[in-house]
């Protein structure tokens, strides 16, 4: 819990934190309720509009959620069906509006990923964080992003266009 | 690219896994020091941060050199750079998505505005 008190970001921004060996969060206070931002999170349709950032090129050709305890998810990305793939899973913890905990089963080493909204004053700490297996299977990840090549050309065609974006 | 560097991000991330370590780079970030200064600072035996030197020095983190009677200790130049640039990519991406998320929110959160009224 201590740990989790110094990654609460500065300005809102978003605050990146290795916890520890096999943990990796993502922190960012957004300016919101935490019921508006769990509904933004649960939404498929709304879901499908952040989650893949425009810049990287790939659209996501479908996106199921079945956002309970037990439920499943299913989003596939790619510009056809040949060239596609697929991220996948089970919600294993759903509480609305706080927190929801869910699988990554593309491969071995997918990891436990936790999402939780904590509101405080009208906004939202917003805290994501990825569990992995082993160490190394979070070295490797980058992200959630582990496995296939091409996903890692894909984010580099990502990094590339941020960098572009900034500069 | 991404694979070549999982070797020494084991040994960099296990290296830094331990507190007295990351005590150690902590005090060569300010200044350089010998191996005793170090073992006096930290309250330990020669033999104890010797080996705790011997990890760090193999992860690149940290070099030494002796003269003379004395083994001083700097940091290792630029190794922690591409464990940063790991963390960096990872922080990019979720920060994308955290601005259109926070585009969808505020659009939410006007809706239910409106809806109040």
């Amino acid at each position: 819990m201590g740990d989790r008190q110094e990654n609460v970001p500065v300005n809102g921004r978003t605050v990146v934190k290795r916890i520890s060996e096999r943990e990796i969060a993502a922190t960012r206070i957004f300016d919101a309720p935490a019921r508006i931002v769990f509904e933004a999170w649960t939404d498929p349709e709304l879901f499908a509009r952040w989650w893949v950032p425009k810049s990287l090129g790939v659209p996501l050709r479908s996106c199921e959620m079945d956002v309970r305890t037990g439920g499943t998810y299913r989003l596939e990305f790619g510009k056809d069906a040949e060239n596609s793939w697929a991220f996948f899973g089970k919600y294993i913890d759903v509480v609305p509006p706080t927190r929801i905990v869910w699988t990554n089963d593309e491969g071995e080493n997918g990891a436990i990923s936790t999402v939780t909204f904590v509101e405080q004053d009208g906004k939202t700490l917003l805290t994501f964080s990825e569990v992995y297996p082993s160490k190394q299977a979070l070295d490797e990840s980058l992200g959630g992003m582990d496995g296939a090549p091409e996903q890692f050309e894909q984010l580099d065609e990502l990094l590339a266009t941020l960098g572009a974006g900034r500069a | 690219m991404v694979q070549l560097h999982q070797a020494r991000f084991d040994t960099s991330f296990a290296a830094l896994s331990d507190a007295t370590r990351r005590g150690v780079l902590e005090q060569l970030g300010r200044s350089d020091a010998s191996i005793t200064d170090l073992a006096e600072t930290f309250r330990m035996t020669l033999t104890g941060m010797k080996k705790h030197i011997s990890v760090l020095e193999k992860a690149g983190l940290v070099t030494s050199e002796k003269v003379g009677r004395v083994r001083t200790c700097r940091l290792g130049i630029s190794r922690l750079e591409q464990e940063a640039e790991w963390i960096e990519q990872y922080r990019q991406l979720w920060d994308a998505r955290f601005d259109r998320l926070d585009m969808v929110v505020e659009e939410l959160k006007n809706r239910e505005k409106s809806d109040g009224r």
